[in-house]
């Protein structure tokens, strides 16, 4: 049987390659169309994961870069959600990573000179697999905004970066988290490469007290969609898509 | 029909290897980074290396670009539950490559891909799916690159042939070279401009 095609993926609600305000993708973004290409197996295909390749500690962004005994600056924080398709199934045993600067702003990375010092406890990456519902959490510190050279005077938000795979390599998507209420956010640049505010709502993370450990951790929810996959008469399984 | 609607793309931005590879970030953090080895201890097929850079609109090569490959063992077969058939242990057909940042050169060792089936079909010629991200690029860009050393398959291959525009196809054959005996492949992926690399919107 054909495995069942990935819904097209719809290109006016994604950023688009030339977004000029975001000045570096002014000289990184094709001229030429995008050739459109039916799936085959190269596309509906894809790495497959498991607990042998991370560590139950990979997702704990407190612990995983803490000299024993302690812990990172910065506000506490649980980030957790599901991801879910198009279709609002989940995607269970997927690969989800994270990235994100320190309390103050600062990157772990060597490219970075930012005057804001580095945390000697945090390191500022994390990675996890979802479960059989396509739930996903980490804990780490809440992000500080950071300056960047665009404008003059640009802060990008409090951000964490977030990649994900998905079944097939079709699926695969980078995006950035962005945390409610910030007020950077309306006027971020990349994030204002996205043309539709509905969906930069769909990267804005909510305060979720219900989550939130009393005395130890604030929690936020942020949901996850991939892209679905369609199934015709002829082509569905009995049980579905 | 309540469908939702996908998470809409952000840059992975100048510090992706933090996330990615963090060892290129500066720091070791994790028992084992991922995507290092593509086709595991005892692939079948030719071992081969790819090589090459990934320039920009002004000709410039991107030094703070990740790619990431995804191809067929050499039967053809893809480690992955609808792949077409077994793969050998170890091989998992996916690997993770950043480039070099005062050269922007990029380079995995594998083994060729064998063919794979197609729609309607119609074998693909030997390929690896690319997918690369950097700073300025606000959704991922999919190319393949094809083998120069197969020229028939490439003449019949499905996607090649969807390509109208036919000078445009050779952006996507990747060059045979001889190093040391063993076989090398150059690839330069041209973001933007003349010979701009055919991407496709899969």
């Amino acid at each position: 049987m054909k495995p069942a095609e990935f819904y097209a993926r719809d290109r006016r609600w994604h950023p688009p390659a030339l977004a000029r305000d975001y000045k570096t993708s002014v000289t990184r973004s094709p001229q030429y169309a995008a050739i459109s290409l039916q799936h085959s197996a190269s596309e509906l295909t894809g790495p497959v994961f498991g607990h042998n390749d991370i560590d139950a500690v990979d997702n704990d962004l407190l612990a995983n870069y803490a000299q024993p005994g302690e812990s990172p600056i910065g506000e506490r924080i649980i980030v957790h959600g599901r991801v879910l398709d198009e279709n609002a199934r989940p995607v269970p045993n997927t690969l989800v990573e994270i990235w994100q600067a320190n309390a103050g702003g600062r990157y772990r990375h060597k490219k970075d000179t930012y005057l804001a010092p580095i945390d000697p406890n945090f390191g500022g990456c994390g990675r996890t697999l979802t479960d059989e519902n396509g739930y996903y959490y980490f804990r780490t510190v809440k992000p500080g905004a950071y300056p960047w050279r665009n404008w003059v005077n640009d802060w990008r938000p409090a951000h964490i970066h977030v990649s994900v795979f998905g079944s097939g390599f079709a699926q695969r998507l980078i995006t950035q988290l962005y945390f409610e209420g910030d007020p950077l956010i309306a006027k971020c640049p990349i994030v204002a490469t996205i043309p539709d505010p509905q969906a930069i709502d769909m990267l804005i993370a909510r305060l979720d007290m219900n989550a939130t450990i009393p005395l130890d951790t604030i929690a936020y929810h942020f949901d996850i969609v991939l892209r679905g996959r369609r199934s015709t008469l002829f082509e569905n399984r009995l049980e579905g898509n | 029909m309540k469908y939702l609607k996908e998470t809409p793309s952000q840059t992975a931005g100048p510090y992706v290897h933090i996330g990615l590879a963090p060892g290129a970030a500066g720091f070791d953090i994790y028992r084992e980074e991922l995507g290092h080895d593509i086709a595991g201890p005892n692939p079948k097929g030719e071992r081969i290396r790819v090589e090459g850079l990934v320039i920009d609109g002004t000709g410039s090569p991107i030094k703070d670009v990740l790619l990431e490959a995804w191809q067929a063992n050499a039967d053809g077969h893809y480690a992955h539950p609808e792949g077409g058939g077994e793969v050998e242990e170890g091989f998992r057909g996916w690997g993770r490559v950043i480039t070099d940042f005062e050269t922007g050169e990029w380079g995995f060792d594998t083994v060729k891909p064998g063919r794979v089936m197609g729609r309607n079909g119609r074998l693909m010629a030997p390929h690896i799916n690319l997918w690369i991200v950097a700073r300025g690029i606000n959704l991922g860009l999919n190319t393949r690159m094809y083998f120069a050393d197969e020229d028939a398959a490439n003449a019949e291959d499905p996607v090649i042939n969807l390509i109208e525009w036919e000078r445009r196809r050779a952006t996507l054959i990747a060059r045979r070279e001889d190093r040391d005996g063993l076989p090398l492949y150059r690839f330069d992926i041209k973001v933007q401009g003349q010979d701009e690399t055919v991407f496709f919107d899969i």
